[in-house]
């Protein structure tokens, strides 16, 4: 006799999405092995937000964790996006460089350290905004030194996406994972709307900013990597094969000549239709770099 | 707003270097000059408004996706060129910066301007760690996106005293919009908060510039004051190759041991516990 429930299957399908910054960054590690680094009880916290009358949190929104993956040394180093949107300041961005470059110092003496960035980020907080920024320049250098040794693993799951100054360090990564639900661009579409206009970007039009930012699209025209369903094990499964990988031939920001020449080629007379480019950007033709 | 954004990056370029051009290949919106500054030859790299951009978000001095993916190649070249020599033989690549912002627009989105920029930092970066002195002397805007595209990740930082100069993460109506605040609340607050300040003079406290220079009329430069800023650029190359090939100095200086203490107290707790974990 067949057994049936009334639990409908997506309730126990492990969701990543619905974890918050600190269980999703321990889901990814080998039981028992990890540690996390600078976290609440140190109560390292932005002295900017309270002058301004907003509630800090003890972990600045940034959690760190270091252990092993798949039986490599690993830290991963997660937004919290319920806090300020995930956005980066002076603690949050000082935590996450910091840890980038003790990676970086380990990997380069023999202890290869790889290193996973689970982003949902708005990008910089505006309330610390000029040091927000220098932490995300400071960053993006943090990633290119440790990728020389060890590969640097983006993880967008969703559901805030990765945004502003982030998505460049989304950009420097070794590999990007996404889920259909996970977004990632330099400007969100609020922003561009703002800016540019409506005629430009409508910003409450969901099918364009999936169409555009989403992770099937990204995926797809080759700007990240692995599209991941919304399971704890499928992305835990993925970074570890990507750890196992270690660095891929060629960082696709190095790849200056074929993207220059997609963009030379680009006919951007009318807006660009996504479907079509990210067609002609999968082909086999205009492939190129890494197999 | 600034009448002359864009336009200072132009005439600080023609100053230093004694000439302008824009070579065939590029976007008219990226000028690129190989000149002598001391004993170097080095190159000169400017984001400049094109107001026939096929791009149109681009056209008011923005970085976008063509100017992103030039600013890369033409780095990347520079590194190819002096693969061989010596660190102290590498030349210095200086960016010029004068620049609204990223480009706002969906076409950018579209093709991934993210990626753009990021190779256009990726670029600046692994040129400073192969050992070229990458110096930003910013003439005017530096914002944002534009500023992480093109400048942020030099070795020294050199940029004017004047109101002219911005360096910040979002401009000032934007940012009063998102932070649900209006622009004389947010200029009351920079003064406070010195993040959030848009004064130049207050981005220097932060620790993240090595020099401010001073024009009378940055539109209209005196000979001596091109001198003077040519001898900081000397300065500031010197002081390069007398240094580390990371960014530390942005963190480990007289004022960031001020300014960004809570950042510091993160580093030392990190390094501490890294080491027991």
């Amino acid at each position: 006799m067949i057994e049936t429930s009334i639990v409908p299957a997506f309730v126990n399908r492990g969701s990543f999405i619905e974890m918050n910054g600190r269980d999703r960054a321990k889901s990814l590690f080998d039981k028992n092995s990890w540690r996390e680094l600078v976290g609440p009880f140190d109560r390292v916290e932005s002295p900017w937000l309270p002058k301004q009358g907003i509630a800090p949190q003890s972990d600045d929104g940034c959690i760190v964790i270091k252990g092993t993956i798949g039986g490599t040394a690993a830290v991963a180093i997660s937004l919290e996006n319920a806090f300020q949107g995930g956005s980066i300041g002076e603690v949050s961005g000082a935590k996450m460089a910091s840890a980038l470059d003790l990676a970086a110092r380990d990997s380069a003496a023999g202890e290869l350290t790889a290193a996973v960035l689970l982003l949902e980020t708005g990008g910089v907080r505006l309330q610390e905004a000029n040091l927000g920024l220098a932490a995300v320049a400071e960053m993006i250098s943090s990633i290119l030194n440790l990728r020389q040794y060890a590969p640097v693993i983006t993880v967008i799951a969703g559901t805030v996406g990765c945004f502003g100054g982030m998505s460049l360090a989304a950009g420097v990564s070794s590999y990007i994972v996404m889920t259909c639900e996970a977004r990632l661009g330099l400007n969100g579409p609020e922003v561009i709307e703002q800016e540019s206009g409506l005629e430009e970007f409508d910003a409450s039009d969901r099918e364009l900013i999936w169409a555009i930012h989403g992770g099937e699209q990204r995926v797809g025209m080759g700007l990240a990597d692995a599209l991941v369903e919304d399971k704890t094990e499928a992305i835990a499964s993925a970074v570890r094969e990507y750890v196992r990988k270690g660095l891929p031939p060629q960082h696709r920001s190095r790849q200056v000549n074929l993207y220059r020449d997609r963009i030379a080629a680009l006919d951007n007379a009318n807006q660009i239709n996504p479907l079509q480019l990210r067609q002609l950007w999968s082909s086999k033709e205009s492939k190129g770099g890494p197999q | 707003m600034n009448e002359h954004i864009g336009l200072r990056g132009r005439v600080w370029l023609e100053a230093v270097t004694g000439e302008h051009q824009s070579r065939p290949g590029d976007p008219m919106s990226v000028l690129f000059i190989r000149a002598r500054i001391g004993k170097d030859s080095a190159l000169f790299l400017c984001v400049v408004p094109n107001k026939e951009s096929r791009f149109p978000c681009v056209r008011d001095g923005q970085v976008g996706l063509e100017e992103a993916y030039a600013l890369a190649f033409r780095v990347r070249q520079a590194m190819e060129d002096d693969r061989e020599k010596p660190r102290a033989e590498k030349s210095p690549i200086i960016a010029v910066v004068d620049v609204k912002s990223q480009a706002y627009g969906r076409r950018e989105e579209t093709a991934g301007i993210f990626l753009a920029a990021a190779a256009a930092a990726d670029a600046y970066a692994s040129a400073r760690m192969a050992g070229h002195p990458v110096i930003a002397l910013v003439a005017g805007h530096a914002f944002s996106g534009g500023f992480l595209t093109h400048g942020y990740q030099a070795n020294r930082i050199l940029a004017f005293d004047d109101s002219g100069v911005m360096i910040h993460a979002m401009h000032k109506e934007a940012a009063a919009r998102i932070t649900r605040r209006s622009v004389a609340d947010l200029e009351r607050l920079g003064h406070e908060i010195i993040p959030m300040s848009y004064d130049v003079k207050d981005f220097a406290r932060l620790g993240l510039i090595h020099k401010l220079l001073h024009a009378d009329d940055p539109m209209r430069p005196s000979a001596s004051e091109v001198d003077a800023v040519k001898q900081a650029l000397i300065e500031a190359i010197d002081d390069t190759r007398a240094g580390g090939t990371d960014l530390n100095n942005r963190f480990q200086s007289a004022e960031a041991i001020v300014a960004r203490r809570a950042g510091l107290a993160a580093r030392a707790a990190m390094e501490l516990q890294w080491r027991q974990a």
